[in-house]
């Protein structure tokens, strides 16, 4: 009984605990990317080269990789999407130079290639979405999710003469893209997934045939004369 | 095909071998779920290992180009993000395996006598995993990877009086850096598979040997046939061999979601900030081992400096670890399995898994004051179970063991 009260006990602490952890975190709004949505990644990809990428390098992504997984020419992406570099294949840097930057904003924009794996895109969505103004900063503007960041509201032009609906979806397609950008297996392993396992499902079913019927053996006492 | 056998049978013990491991060798025939486990471990290593030579092949052991070479893994190698994937939450996978393969010893006293050896032997590879587990962390050179190591690795620094020289002459420098990466990869892919491997075969001929034990604990070599065969026994190849496969068939559909639908399951199996590349002058704001080691972990932080010191720490969790090599000798028993012990023991191995998980889960939480003194409740109750277990094994009624295997 004593023991019975230790576990009720350990119970209630996780419980407690969960709490805890829970309250000391910023909300975050649900982003609700589709990776699947190529017309999202599309629009995603055009406004990040032309709101972000100024300033923010995904250096470990190639454009040609963007234009085969989003299904544009290597005329399109050329023309549309590559401001910075000169070959398709090229890494995708961006043409700030790194100590004028440091000097403009204190500190170089960061690389965004992972920014999608490391913040997870509740995140980024509720970030760019969380501007308001404030005279002390230095761009006039704060922001609720990364208090003093030193980056300007450059979704700002965006926002004007749109509806608050379509700026999010805007914010949510260029999170999908950073989404993309961090991982662009997750397109790939994502379509391949649901076949690798029926597979193994099927396999399973086989093996499971296979194994009892070895077992009859067994069950009967067959596979040598039992005493 | 007969012929090809005997000219290899003559030069090489093959038939012989495959005869003494496979096709006659006895296993209870009462083996459960918890069976699966051991064999699955031998196929996470096997995973691991060939999953691992691949990675070897393309990722560059520089501190410079480490973190870029594995998203050059992750997103220029054909198929690349499939093997690290696969080797990223094998790894996790292999924890899990081996948690519950040791639980199962737990669960049915398949370390008690005379499989002392066996359970010694598992306890250098649990070590040695762990080992593996942590240097290969540190490989991709990520946040976590660079700060999880600074903090294992200053461990032994606190170690009296030859600590920072200790500390030095591991790191080959005094900091983890350049030095440090180009070692741990060493160990990772020469020293540590090379002792798992070795490790392994060991553990299996010391467990052939005397034999598998089983869920009810009983020796089934004490009720042969009049051919000398186990009554109890069956022949491991072809019965448990198939019931393997369908058991490595369900494993890997299990993997398999996690590989293709959640390769990082939420920052558990792969940290949210090892997506950040290592940066030595920016300290992580929370810094967590992968969930495996955080048992550990928190024993570690639930000590208290002493005279200044971390090391009464390292100690308790160094103990930690140890003490489990004593298991054989501290359980006084006289029976096995859980199914005939005393109902105390199935409270304190219930209260013992609670503590074990509790510590996991708290190795990777903040440190708060409820934190901390949650950690040191259940600090307290794993080593209970360890330093009292001579005395609840001993007193309590047991179930009379029967002669022969159930079920």
């Amino acid at each position: 009984m004593k023991n019975n009260t230790i576990i009720n006990l350990a119970l209630s602490l996780i419980v407690i605990s969960f709490n805890v952890h829970a309250a000391s975190k910023v909300h975050l709004d649900h982003a609700d990317t589709d990776i699947s949505n190529t017309a999202s990644l599309q629009n995603g990809a055009k406004l990040f080269m032309n709101y972000c990428s100024g300033c923010h390098a995904i250096s470990f992504m190639r454009y040609n990789r963007i234009g085969e997984d989003l299904g544009l020419s290597d005329e399109l992406v050329a023309e549309n999407l590559m401001f910075a570099g000169n070959k398709l294949g090229e890494t995708i840097t961006t043409a700030m130079p790194e100590d004028a930057a440091a000097k403009w904003f204190g500190g170089t924009p960061p690389d965004l290639s992972l920014v999608a794996r490391s913040k997870g895109t509740d995140w980024i969505y509720t970030y760019l979405r969380s501007f308001y103004e404030d005279e002390s900063r230095i761009f006039g503007v704060n922001n609720s999710v990364l208090v003093n960041a030193s980056m300007p509201d450059v979704l700002w032009s965006l926002k004007q003469g749109q509806t608050e609906a379509n700026f999010d979806q805007n914010v949510r397609d260029i999170t999908n893209f950073l989404d993309y950008v961090g991982e662009p297996a997750k397109l790939i392993r994502l379509k391949l997934g649901k076949w690798v396992l029926l597979f193994l499902g099927i396999l399973f079913i086989l093996a499971y045939l296979l194994k009892k019927e070895y077992w009859k053996d067994v069950k009967y006492g067959i596979w040598r004369p039992r005493d | 095909m007969k012929n090809k056998q005997s000219w290899i049978d003559q030069r090489f013990p093959l038939t012989k071998v495959f005869n003494e491991h496979l096709a006659e060798y006895y296993t209870p025939r009462n083996f459960n779920f918890w069976y699966f486990f051991g064999g699955l471990a031998m196929l996470m290593l096997g995973m691991q290992l060939v999953t691992g030579i691949f990675l070897t092949m393309h990722y560059k052991p520089d501190s410079a180009y480490a973190f870029a070479s594995v998203e050059y893994i992750m997103r220029d190698v054909e198929w690349g993000w499939l093997i690290r994937y696969l080797h990223s939450a094998g790894a996790s996978a292999f924890f899990i395996v081996i948690y519950l393969h040791m639980y199962r010893a737990l669960l049915y006293g398949s370390y008690k006598g005379p499989r002392e050896l066996i359970w010694i032997l598992g306890m250098l590879l649990y070590v040695a995993l762990m080992a593996e587990a942590f240097f290969g962390y540190v490989l991709p050179w990520g946040q976590m990877s660079f700060w999880g190591a600074q903090v294992i690795i200053s461990l032994f620094g606190s170690v009296p009086v030859i600590g920072p020289d200790l500390l030095v002459w591991l790191l080959g420098d005094y900091a983890v850096g350049d030095a440090a990466l180009n070692r741990f990869f060493s160990l990772h892919v020469i020293a540590l598979p090379l002792i798992l491997v070795v490790l392994v075969f060991l553990h299996i001929v010391a467990l052939h040997t005397v034999g598998s034990n089983n869920p009810d604990g009983i020796e089934i070599k004490k009720n042969k046939d009049k051919d000398g065969i186990p009554k109890d026994g069956i022949p491991f190849h072809p019965y448990y061999t198939v019931k393997d496969i369908m058991g490595v068939v369900a494993f890997l559909w299990l993997l398999c979601a996690v590989v293709f639908y959640a390769p990082a399951l939420n920052g558990y199996f792969l940290e949210h900030a090892n997506f950040i590349e290592a940066n030595p002058l920016k300290t992580p704001e929370h810094i967590a081992p992968l969930w495996y080691l955080t048992p550990f972990y928190s024993v570690l932080r639930a000590i208290p400096p002493m005279f200044g010191s971390q090391f009464p720490g390292v100690l308790a969790m160094g103990a930690a670890i140890l003490i489990l090599f004593a298991l054989p000798w501290l359980d006084r028993s006289p029976v096995k399995s859980i199914r005939y012990r005393s109902p105390i023991y199935k409270w304190v191995l219930g209260v013992f898994v609670v503590s074990f998980i509790m510590l996991g889960w708290l190795g990777v939480q903040p440190v708060t004051p409820l934190n901390a003194l949650l950690a040191r409740v259940f600090t307290a109750l794993y080593f209970a179970f360890f330093i009292l277990m001579p005395w609840y094994t001993s007193i309590g009624k047991t179930k009379e063991v029967p002669e022969r295997v159930t079920g």
